[in-house]
């Protein structure tokens, strides 16, 4: 067999993608007009399904393809899982909003499967090239989501923010890779591991490609200092879309920065980016927690959650240690269901005057119009604010495991008070829904579908969750091992 | 001789007028684009540089792909700048202001 068909079947989540990507183009033009939406959606919903199924077929262990330009491996596979399962909630739970509002615009499903490409790309990539290319191709259609609802000032201006400071940040990631690729002589992470480790000095060219890099990384996670864009892009963009940005995106984006880091810069150049990780953590869950407090918009209050919840799992990243990594994954994998969870509830939500929920005051009294999505909401909050018995708590309790066990203790310290300061406005939104008297009747937008989603969610951060653990601690364990070799 | 070192300096000098004009031009969205353009063309400058140093052709094949990405980059953002003049009737900086942040 040439080596081109046999690259292409180990990349074979990515090549569904493609194909059903423009296979679904075509459906959604050559389906008639008030169907378009509904069909596009459900295909696009079994490409990822397909997608993500073809990786339980993958050969076990290493397979390089494309000349070293792509790698599958047990760590790319446990993240894609995870990225085709949020990619295709996302698509779900936009179903009933793009019906009710922009009739048979099917192009919606077909930007969230480019999107996937692109991020399946990122957690494969084993080129500086493959990492820009697959970044871009998640970014670019991100960009015009935001931008989704057209004739909304907001959704405008969301998608406008979005694009600069995404294309800056890919920018400056850029420039980092082309001094990396300079000073070190190649663009694979593993040829750039040796070559590095065989000069005799680090040298400063490097340090700055390192630090460009990783700035436009801690973009594309929404980290501090890079985090700016994160809040109005929530609150401007559509609550979907808002849903969508802050699941996959983040496991593709905090996968591919755990690779390049562990992969392609180990050794004695770890203690240089652990630094900068280890500042970028606390940054973020203290801004994150801090920040928070302030917030009045629903939307908002849950951009700086994520961006504090990105904190906690850089911890995860800090010690750059199998045990670390492992946690990390776990991290993410809870918090893309806790996430995506609190924003479909949100999402169900709606005013008398068939508006969705912007503040926190819309919420009051929640449980007394909505006793069901008030406790799953509740259950989220305490899931997010890692209090024990619920599903939030260990994976929290495993990234700070593995910092004290790599000696970084006044980390793990830190992060203990920045979670105990973000339980306030967690427990805040509780006290409003079950304490407060009733603004607005909400009703229910009553998708099925939601309903499940959320169900699924909900029993997967309550305690019943932790059935699930010890399957998932098997997982990312192998996934982790994957980065290091023996 | 120009060296490597020169290509370089004008590289970094390219990247900094971009990064400098989009954080200090207060009047047009139009030239934060071209700034964006500036950066990435900085990058191949960087890119072409390094590969005729190292002898290697990956650097000049990535520069095709910065090239490709960066059409596809700008289409999209004049594409976002037009349904944002349509909705607003302006492109200045200032205005963008609806969300605080």
């Amino acid at each position: 067999m040439h080596p081109i068909f046999a690259s292409i079947a180990i990349a074979g989540p990515e090549t569904i993608l493609t194909l059903g990507s423009l296979a679904a183009l075509m459906l959604g033009t050559f389906t008639p007009k008030h169907r378009a939406l509904v069909v596009t959606s459900l295909f696009a919903v079994a490409i990822l399904g397909v997608a993500g199924f073809s990786l339980t077929d993958a050969p076990a262990g290493r397979s390089i393809a494309f000349d070293g330009l792509y790698v599958a491996d047990d760590f790319s596979a446990y993240l894609k899982v995870i990225i085709m399962a949020a990619a295709a909630a996302s698509v779900l739970l936009a179903l009933p909003w793009l019906q009710e509002r922009g009739a048979g615009r099917f192009e919606y499903p077909v930007l969230m499967l480019l999107a996937a490409l692109g991020m399946a790309m990122m957690v494969s990539a084993n080129d500086l090239l493959t990492l820009y290319v697959g970044l871009e191709l998640a970014a670019l259609p991100s960009y015009v989501l935001a931008a989704f609802s057209r004739a909304d000032d907001r959704s405008a201006e969301a998608g406008l923010k979005y694009f600069v400071l995404g294309a800056l940040a890919s920018g400056m990631l850029l420039y980092g890779v082309t001094l990396v690729y300079g000073f070190a002589g190649s663009t694979q992470l593993d040829v750039i591991a040796q070559l590095v480790s065989a000069q005799a000095e680090r040298s400063i060219g490097m340090l700055f490609g390192i630090v460009f890099i990783l700035a436009g990384l801690a973009f594309k996670v929404s980290a501090v200092p890079f985090h700016m864009w994160t809040p109005d892009v929530y609150e401007g963009a559509p609550t979907p879309v808002a849903a969508f940005f802050s699941a996959a995106p983040k496991a593709a984006a905090l996968g591919l920065m755990a690779r390049v880091l562990v992969v392609a810069f180990p050794g004695k150049v770890a203690a240089d980016w652990q630094q900068i990780i280890m500042f970028i953590a606390i940054a973020s869950m203290v801004l994150g927690a801090v920040a928070a407090v302030a917030q009045t918009n629903v939307k908002r209050l849950l951009a700086y959650s994520s961006i504090a919840n990105i904190g906690f799992a850089l911890v995860g990243l800090s010690p750059g240690s199998p045990a670390g990594i492992s946690a990390l994954l776990f991290y993410v994998t809870v918090y893309v269901a806790m996430t995506l969870g609190s924003f479909l509830v949100v999402l169900q939500l709606r005013r008398p005057d068939g508006g969705t929920v912007e503040t926190m005051a819309d919420l009051a009294g929640l449980s007394k119009t909505q006793p069901k999505l008030a406790l799953a909401l509740a259950i989220f909050m305490f899931s997010l604010a890692g209090i024990p018995p619920l599903l939030g708590f260990w994976p929290k309790f495993a990234v700070f495991q593995a910092a004290i066990a790599s000696g970084l203790l006044g980390l793990a310290i830190i992060g203990f008070i920045a979670s105990v300061v973000a339980a306030f406005y967690y427990l805040r939104l509780i006290k409003i829904m079950y304490f407060d008297e009733p603004a607005v009747a909400l009703a229910s937008e009553g998708s099925p579908v939601n309903g499940a989603l959320i169900a699924a969610c909900a029993l997967f951060c309550s305690p019943l969750g932790m059935l699930a653990m010890s399957p998932l601690a098997v997982a990312t364990a192998r996934a982790a091992a994957a980065l290091f070799p023996a | 001789m120009i060296g490597l070192t020169h290509y370089l300096a004008v590289s970094a000098a390219l990247f900094v007028l971009g990064v400098f004009g989009i954080f200090l031009n207060r009047r047009n969205i139009i030239i934060i684009l071209m700034a964006l353009e500036l950066i990435l063309l900085s990058v191949n400058i960087n890119l072409v540089a390094f590969s005729a140093y190292l002898h290697q052709v990956h650097g000049q094949i990535f520069a095709m792909f910065v090239l490709t990405v960066a059409a596809g980059e700008a289409a999209i953002g004049l594409a976002i700048l037009v349904i944002y003049f349509r909705n607003r009737g302006t492109v200045a900086v200032d205005q963008a202001d609806l969300m605080k942040g």
